[in-house]
This record gives structure tokens, sequence and C-alpha cells, in this order.
């Protein structure tokens, strides 16, 4: 097994990409991200990993804005999404300048899962170490939610939701028990859900929370602490409520 | 008195013959008085101006074709600028910007025959206007004009402008300018879109059909 992983370009006697698969590792060490679609509203959340004391908090961004109507969140290498996002900012222009329209979000979630096997069968080069969730809203106002991996694939995700990163499957298990069709009727319920699904897996609450919203015809906007923390009380509130509930339900 | 009409391509000439038109089955009279030729119509509904940014507007004039080319082309970058670094360039840059990509096809194979105002409001500078010729000079300006016009508008503006002009009192002096074309001007121009950038963005104003252009 171990000859087969230096030189990317090569299969291994049972038919696998090693340095692909060990980019889904890389991927798997990356903090969560989760991304909701709504009706008129799509909801990216990240895992915020606590920043040193001196370290300036801002210049940490998960989640970046690829076009006015298009953005994306990554799990995995930092260095390697910031390769990705230039390229796809780089296109959303270029495809705006030839074909006088802003790229559909299938569109651009192909480009950069090309460019990604691109990397996977070229020599002296390795993939690149994220997954990305890409979120927007195509020209028609339908809003459109992807996922691509390491190797170059990508999802549709119907199901408006979906994860990535370290705790991936805690949240998406949690998004397949607690996802409705009420759950995304609101845009608030929507960013709800979004937060409470990153509540399972994140350590402190709402300050290692960043999350960010694009509403139809309006560019990203990033919540604030303030914000996500009192969406975080009220969620909080909520589920005292339901525990309440619960247990006068068994003591009657 | 006679009456002459115009047929597709067919040019009409003294009021002494006779011509019967060949296509569409016209007739052509005798017009004493009349000498016309080619009667052309310039397109009126292109727009010149190409918003780089909210509050940056790219006045593109020249070579048909050249221009909608560039003008995009820096559109798109200025775009990317912000896309990229999250904020949008200043005025000052978007015009260097401009005037660096303009020099540098100036000595390719495929120079582009352009010349342009480039109008924006900045927070700190304030309202900027720069001139650009084709042979890419730069100039910040406090009023400039492009093309035939320029010759006679710019010294109504050299006459008129103050630094201090209130809003009216610039929309007041770009319709004398306008009269003046009006005026004196051989070609018909018979109306100006015209855009205002102030500390809120760009807005459109009324447009400006000087009386007696048809």
């Amino acid at each position: 097994m171990s000859e087969y992983d230096r030189a990317i370009t090569v299969f291994s006697p049972d038919g696998h990409l090693f340095q692909v698969e060990y980019a889904q590792e890389a991927v798997k060490k990356g903090s969560t991200a989760v991304g909701i679609r709504g009706k008129d509203i799509v909801v990216l959340g990240v895992e915020k990993k606590s920043v040193a004391k001196l370290q300036e908090e801002r210049t940490v961004r998960k989640i970046c804005a690829l076009d006015d109507h298009v953005c994306m969140a990554f799990a995995g290498l930092t260095a390697d999404a910031r390769i990705v996002i230039n390229r796809a900012r780089v296109e959303c222009q270029s495809h705006r300048l030839t074909v006088e329209d802003p790229v559909t979000v299938e569109y651009i979630t192909r480009h950069i899962a090309t460019l990604k096997q691109r990397y996977t069968q070229s020599n002296g080069r390795r993939p690149f170490g994220i997954s990305a969730l890409i979120v927007g809203f195509d020209y028609d106002g339908t809003p459109r939610l992807y996922q691509t991996d390491p190797s170059g694939t990508y999802h549709y995700i119907a199901l408006h939701a979906n994860a990535i990163g370290r705790s991936a499957k805690t949240v998406r298990e949690f998004l397949e028990k607690n996802y409705t069709e009420e759950s995304i009727a609101t845009d608030n319920e929507a960013i709800k859900l979004a937060i409470k699904a990153l509540l399972e897996v994140v350590q402190s609450g709402g300050k290692n929370i960043e999350l960010a919203v694009i509403r139809r015809n309006q560019s990203l906007k990033l919540l604030e602490s303030k914000e996500i923390e009192t969406l975080v009380t009220e969620i909080e509130k909520e589920k005292e409520e339901e525990a309440e509930k619960k247990k006068q339900k068994k003591s009657t | 008195m006679g009456w002459i009409e115009i047929l597709d391509r067919a040019e009409v000439v003294t009021d002494k013959h006779h011509i019967r038109g060949s296509t569409g089955g016209g007739e052509i009279r005798r017009a004493p008085n009349l000498v016309p030729l080619r009667i052309t119509c310039l397109p009126n509904d292109q727009d010149k101006m190409f918003k780089l940014s909210d509050k940056i507007l790219l006045l593109c004039v020249g070579e048909a074709g050249d221009t909608v080319q560039f003008a995009e082309y820096i559109q798109k970058n200025i775009q990317l600028y912000k896309m990229r670094n999250g904020y949008e360039l200043s005025p000052k840059a978007a015009a260097n910007f401009t005037r660096k990509n303009l020099a540098d096809y100036l000595r390719s194979r495929t120079p582009y025959h352009v010349n342009l105002l480039l109008a924006g409001f900045d927070e700190t500078d304030g309202p900027g206007l720069y001139y650009m010729d084709h042979l890419s000079a730069l100039a910040k300006a406090p009023f400039a004009a492009h093309g035939y016009g320029a010759y006679l508008t710019l010294s109504i503006l050299d006459r008129y402008y103050r630094p201090d002009l209130t809003r009216d009192e610039a929309v007041d002096l770009l319709k004398k300018c306008i009269e003046e074309l009006n005026k004196r001007f051989i070609l018909n121009l018979p109306s100006f879109s015209v855009r205002l950038i102030d500390k809120e963005g760009i807005h459109d104003l009324e447009k400006l059909m000087p009386v007696g252009a048809k």
C-alpha cells in the first residue's frame, strides 16, 4: 500500500487513489461547516476555531463570497482554499464578461470541481485538501446548495442541508432527524436550524460560530456575534420549554 | 411645392432631375430650395456610461466595439477586486488601473482607441473626475469633455465653472453647455442622459432635451 501513494497519478492495485483519500482525511480534520437551503434564504455556518489572544479575529474567514449572489464555506486546508476561492472569483467575473449573465451555482461548482479533479490527475501536484459547500441563488431566483470534495466530485444537495468537516456525520444525522418543511419555513427558522446543528458539535456555544446568509437579490451578509448570541439564547429557551413540556407530559 | 421622398440607399440630387426610385416603388419629385444629401440617423439609445462600482462611472467613447470591450473588461476587473478584497477600489485607484491597462495595450498590436471620463466619489477625498484619452494620458480635472463638442463646451465650462458649485448650479452649467451645442454644433443632438454621483451613490437625473432639437 505504501508504494502506491507517493506519485498521485498512480492507482493502487485495488483501484484506490490514495492521495485523494488522504486529502479527504485532511478535510475530516477541518472545522465543521454546515449549509442550509431555505425558501428565500441560504445559510452557511462554520465552527470558528478559538483564536489566540494576540491574534486579530477578523483575519480568519472561512465563509467567502465568490460573487454577489454566490458564496462558499470550506473544511480543510485554509491555504488550499484561498487558491480555489481566488480561481472561482476570477471565473465568476470572466463568465459575466463573456456571457453577460451571472454564473449559476451549478456552473461555478462544476468549475471548482473540475479544477480539483485536474489536480488529481497531473504529475507533481497534490489534490486540494478541502471540501466546499457552495450556496447561492440562480438567475431565476432558485436557491441552491452544492458540495464538492477533494476528488473533484460534486453533489447537488436536494434535501436542503448538509455538513462537512470534523463531526460532519453527527451534524448530518441531526439534520436528517430535525429537518422538516417547517424548520426552513421562514428565514429565521433556517438560520436557527444552522445554529442548532452547529451547537451539537461546537464546544462553547455562540462564540465559536460564524454565520453568513444570502437572501434573494441581496449580497452575502455575515451575522455579527451579537445577533448569533441572541439567536442562541432563543434556541436555548426553546429547548428548555420543550424539556418542560415533556416533563409535564410524563407527570400527568 | 414639391416634396422629396428618400428611399433606401437612393441618393437624392438637385431639383432639376426627376428620378424614379427603383426600390420600394416610390417617386422622387422636384424640390426647389432643398439640396439634401444622405440623411443618416445615428443610434440614440446607446448608453455610453458603464457602472464600475457603486460610486464610480466610466464614460467611454471612441472606436465602435473597442468602447464596450474595454469598458466591460475594466468593469469586471473592478468587480473582481471587490470580491477578492472585500471593499471597492477608490476612484483614483480605478482611474490609474484603467490608465495602466490602456497604456499596456497602446504598444501592442491591438490598441484600444477609446476616450474616457471616469467619475467617482471617494469617502475621504470627495468627488473626483478623471480625464483619459486614447494615448493613455490621465488628468484629474474639475471639468472635462471629449469629442468635437469639447471645442464648444470647454470654453463655457471655463467661463462659468466654480469649485463651490452646488448640485443645481452644476446641472444648470451642464444645461448651458448643451444649449451651446444646440446652437453651434453641426450635428443635431436631441437628447442627453445625465447621471450624478454623490456620497449616496449613482443617481439618474432626467434626460436633457434641448429645445428645437428633434
